[in-house]
């Protein structure tokens, strides 16, 4: 398949060109053939996080799906009202994405729930805040949960209600904690401001209120991690085995009091670069817990991930632990994957999704033996395409200014830094980075597209030009593809399947993408009749 | 228990919104617009809604759903949505090439107060539009009303837009079906067509939200209404409006605008509202009852008569869209079950009224709600508990904490596939619904662990 497919420049061009030009010109810069970095280190510049073009049919969300529907989604304690008319409410109302597991029957749970004002044109013409300040209260009195989060929808900053004025009030007259974010879904330019605003909001609000050490020797956060088809459970499963403490996950499988001891934690692990970075720095400030990047998806990211914990805590009965982890899980992955790969092995995937799926994902079709061809981010940045190295070079614009970034110091009472100088030199002599990630380019093939907020325009000529064996994206671009014949995996909630973090979850995507690229039906696309000529004479019969 | 925290005791809310049976607006526009061939439906607001309306619509469908948006950020929020618009035009025209770009607005563009068609018509003066091309729009503000009202205002631009005064005199009867399944409008479709009426759906999601697998994406499929027909509606004989919330307002307007007569019925759902469009057909297209029409009728009828022991005295809650909840009520009533809860999130006293006279008639008690949400809905069955619930996906959690089988019906159902291509209008519709009601109870009873009483027949 790969032997005939076009030259990645043929495909730039051949794309790009249906534009008007001023588009066509934006496109242009927002489409990258990878390369080798340069002498510096640097690689080929992609433009992203900029605005999508109006009137072209993009893959993105808003800032209030970012907020309520990402961050706070998985939560299941906190309970969220969203502030406004009725549909961005009733649309972030989804949970297959948002597994939790409450630990007993009547424990809080709010995650079936959706709670809105459901502003009316009264709402919008005299003010909303009123019947805010009453939903909250009619809220606590069915729920009496011990945190309340209110979301902000596109009218609510218009018409400006001061929806923080309302949290800080009903706060007192509660006595619980109420906290408001100004998440309108016109806000930056896709779901990542969301993300930003949310981090923000918990960081400020929740992180650092609750002072009681968690048990466990070996205590870490991890972050990035949303429990999309019960990937969390997966990986606190593994984590678990290998005798590290959970303190918190920002988000999945989360609750208000693992937030409030997230500080007590001694290493943050980032999974999703691009959601939660700035958490990850702010902590590291605040309350001196250093970072590193890792990924649970695809069984030897998995194992390499734990090995940096392990190496980062630098304690025998640690590393020993998870080298016998590693040694108990794998078989089982390799027995898959022997079994898989001559299915599988040669064949290509597409990805485009996310802010860090299109990357750890390729890590489980190389296990596999399939090769990504494209991918790209449908709400990345420049550092999650080329590596934090640029982020010194990344311009601040309009669109980006108006999300709020935290002034954050060292706190005089809890901050702790973890490792001194020396040991984090030490560590990093030995090949473990901090605060490092290097992008998704440096894992792909030189040669491969890289494309940001890819447009449905660009899918159909990249799935005629490649007609890759699987293209993964999400729910809206599910039947565009599968109209062309081509199996679609969705990686925002599974297609109702997973979990595909950790060693289990990688078996299950081996299987699940065997399946998919040989599912029979997409065989019997074309009619048998379709390609063959009229026979002349029927047969006789005998 | 999934929905732990739903509690017996009904408390007073008049802030508080939980658990919605309704969404908003613009969602209803996008899927009418989708029932015009060549239209591209576009969301003049942020991205977010669009891609919202889009997850959903696919979701529901199982279906590709194309719209465009005017992709907002902070700026357009405070200059206006004028250059967005404008550019979104120039791309779409450019990109997709449609007949028709149907523009729906948002709760952001209404509050900014965005004037369309100012908007539209600078963009034909600067040549923006093409040449036979059109641009339709349609207001719909998510702070008022629902999906329903958001279809019910697209589907009346399409009156607005093309319909033309006094066009070809024609024996053809409009038909505008109301928010239903693609498979519900082809049904609707087969009915005047068995009845030898010539019969112009519009809004027609056939053949569009069921489009079949070729091996290439059709961006604009062989469905939908075309627009040289939509100019001749006002040409017609008469317009029958099924369902008073989604489908009267066209009606009105196309009487208005050219003076063609209307009826508004029930959407067919069940037996008796089928025999009121047949004999709407019948009347207003002035032909007979077919026999084939008659036979499909007859087998409705055979086959509740072989269920009708297992309906008697069953309790059923609905909760849905005013249009198909009020003939429900009606059908479960005919095969007597109790609905004891009717409710709808969509605004409207009619609901009421109309409910409250088909149980009374029918000597039920019953409570009945609009304006209202799941929570309350799920409050009332916890205090009288039923056999059957009926509405969307979402009743599943009611269904699981409560224990009570669930058919599914309305929009959105996003966990079953399969209801795109099987009606539940017309005669052959209320078959399959009366199948389903009863295959859910019957499969309750097969389930049930009484090993003595298992039976082969039931």
């Amino acid at each position: 398949m790969a032997s005939e497919a076009p030259r990645p420049e043929d495909t730039k061009r051949v794309i790009t060109e249906a534009y008007p030009s001023k588009a066509a010109r934006k496109r242009a810069k927002q489409i990258v053939v990878n390369a080798p970095p340069d002498t510096e280190g640097f690689r080929p510049q992609i433009l992203s996080n900029t605005r999508t073009t109006p009137g072209v049919i993009t893959q993105r969300g808003c800032s209030y799906a970012g907020c309520k529907g990402v961050i706070l989604g998985p939560v299941r304690d906190i309970l969220t009202i969203t502030h406004g008319p009725v549909g961005c409410g009733f649309y972030s109302w989804l949970t297959r994405r948002n597994q939790t597991r409450p630990p007993s029957e009547d424990a809080p749970n709010y995650m079936p729930y959706a709670l809105m004002t459901d502003m009316q044109e009264n709402d919008i013409v005299f003010g909303g805040e009123k019947k805010l300040r009453k939903a909250i209260r009619e809220a606590y009195e069915i729920f009496r949960p011990k945190a309340i989060a209110i979301a902000a929808t596109c009218p609510v900053g218009l018409i400006g209600d001061d929806i923080h004025a309302v949290a800080r009030d009903m706060k007192e007259e509660l006595g619980i904690n109420v906290f408001a974010f100004s998440c309108e879904g016109y806000k930056g330019v896709s779901q990542s401001a969301g993300h930003h605003i949310a981090n923000n909001g918990i960081f400020q609000h929740v992180v650092g209120t609750q002072d009681e050490p968690p048990e466990g020797r070996f205590r870490i956060n991890l972050l990035g991690e949303y429990n999309i088809g019960g990937d969390a459970f997966e990986i606190e499963r593994i984590l678990e085995r290998c005798g590290i403490t959970l303190v918190s996950t920002f988000s999945g499988n989360a609750s208000y009091d693992q937030f409030a001891r997230a500080h007590m934690a001694d290493l943050n692990a980032v999974m999703c670069h691009r959601s939660i970075n700035y958490m990850a720095e702010m902590t590291e400030e605040k309350y001196g817990i250093p970072w590193i990047k890792v990924n649970f998806i695809g069984a030897e990211a998995t194992a390499k991930s734990l090995r940096k914990i392990a190496q980062y805590f630098g304690v025998p009965e640690l590393i020993d632990g998870v080298e016998r982890v590693i040694a108990e899980e794998m078989p089982a992955v390799r027995a898959v994957i022997d079994e898989i790969r001559p299915r599988t092995g040669g064949k290509t995937a597409m990805l485009f999704v996310g802010g860090s799926r299109a990357h750890h994902y390729q890590e489980l079709f190389r296990e596999i033996g399939m090769r990504t061809v494209a991918a790209g981010y449908e709400f990345g940045h420049r550092d999650d395409y080329e590596g934090r190295k640029v982020l010194p070079f990344i311009k601040v614009d309009a669109d980006s200014r108006n999300i709020e970034e935290l002034d954050v110091e060292p706190d005089p009472e809890q901050y702790r830094p973890r490792k001194t100088a020396d040991e984090l030199e030490a560590l990093r002599a030995q090949g473990l980075d901090f605060g490092e990630y290097e992008g998704l380019m440096a894992d792909m093939e030189v040669g491969s597209l890289v494309i940001d907020d890819i447009t449905h325009h660009e899918t159909e000529r990249l799935i005629e030009l490649y007609r890759p064996d699987v293209f993964c994206a999400g729910i809206k671009e599910k039947y565009v593809i599968q109209k062309h014949g081509i199996p679609m995996k969705q990686l925002h909630n599974y297609d109702y399947h997973g979990p595909y973090a950790g060693f289990r979850g990688a078996i299950r995507f081996y299987r699940e993408i065997d399946r998919m690229v040989n599912t029979r039906i997409w065989r019997h696309v074309t009619p048998p009749w379709a390609e063959k000529p009229q026979p002349e004479v029927l047969r006789q019969a005998s | 228990m999934l929905l732990r925290h739903t509690h017996k005791e009904i408390r007073d809310r008049s802030a508080l919104t939980t658990n919605p049976a309704k969404t908003c607006q613009p969602v209803g526009a996008l899927y009418a617009a989708l029932g015009v061939h060549r239209c591209l439906p576009h969301s003049h607001g942020s991205q977010g809604c669009c891609a919202y309306h889009r997850s959903m619509l696919t979701r529901h469908t199982k279906e590709p759903v194309m719209a465009a948006t005017s992709s907002f950020t902070e700026g357009a929020s405070v200059f206006g949505g004028m250059a967005n618009l404008t550019q979104a035009i120039e791309n779409i025209f450019a990109l997709y090439d449609p007949d028709v770009v149907a523009v729906h607005t948002t709760c952001l563009s209404e509050v900014i107060g965005d004037d369309i068609p100012q908007i539209v018509k600078s963009a034909t003066d600067a040549g923006k539009i093409p040449e036979g091309k059109t641009v339709i729009h349609a207001n719909t503000p998510s702070f008022v009303g629902s999906h329903i009202t958001g279809f019910a205002n697209m589907t009346k631009a399409l009156v607005e837009y093309f319909a033309e005064p006094g066009t070809v005199p024609a024996d053809r009867i409009n038909v505008i079906p109301g928010f239903v399944e693609p498979a519900d409008m082809a049904e609707l479709k087969h009915l005047a067509a068995e009845m030898g009426v010539e019969s112009l759906l519009f809004p027609d999601t056939s053949g569009v939200l069921d489009a079949p697998m070729t091996g290439r994406h059709e961006f604009y499929p062989e469905g939908g209404v075309r627009v040289e027909d939509l100019r001749t509606v006002g040409g017609s004989r008469a317009t029958l409006a099924l369902g008073a919330w989604a489908s009267a307002p066209a009606a009105e307007a196309l009487e208005k605008k050219a003076q063609v007569p209307f009826e508004v019925l029930d959407t067919p759902i069940g037996l008796l509202a089928t025999d009121r469009f047949v004999d709407a057909l019948r009347r207003v297209g002035k032909v007979e009852v077919t026999a084939s029409v008659t036979r499909e009728r007859g087998r409705l009828v055979d086959l509740l008569a072989d269920m009708s022991q297992y309906f008697y005295g069953k309790k059923v809650a609905l909760v849905g869209d005013p249009d198909p909840l009020i003939p429900l009520t009606e059908f479960c009533l005919t095969l007597d079950m109790k609905p004891v809860h009717v409710v709808t999130g969509t605004p409207g006293k009619r609901f009421e009224e109309r409910v409250r006279g088909l149980l009374g008639e029918a000597g039920v008690e019953g409570n009945v709600a609009q304006a209202s949400d799941m929570f309350h809905f799920h409050q009332l069955i916890k205090n009288e508990p039923v056999d059957l619930i009926i509405g969307n996906t979402y009743c599943k959690y009611i269904a699981r904490d409560e224990g009570i089988p669930l058919v599914r019906h309305g929009f959105p159902v996003l966990d079953r596939v399969g209801h795109q291509f099987f009606p539940t209008v017309g005669y052959r519709g209320a078959m399959r619904l009366a199948e389903k009601i009863l295959d859910a109870f019957l499969d309750r009873i097969d389930r049930e662990p009484d090993e003595a009483a298992f039976e082969l027949v039931l």
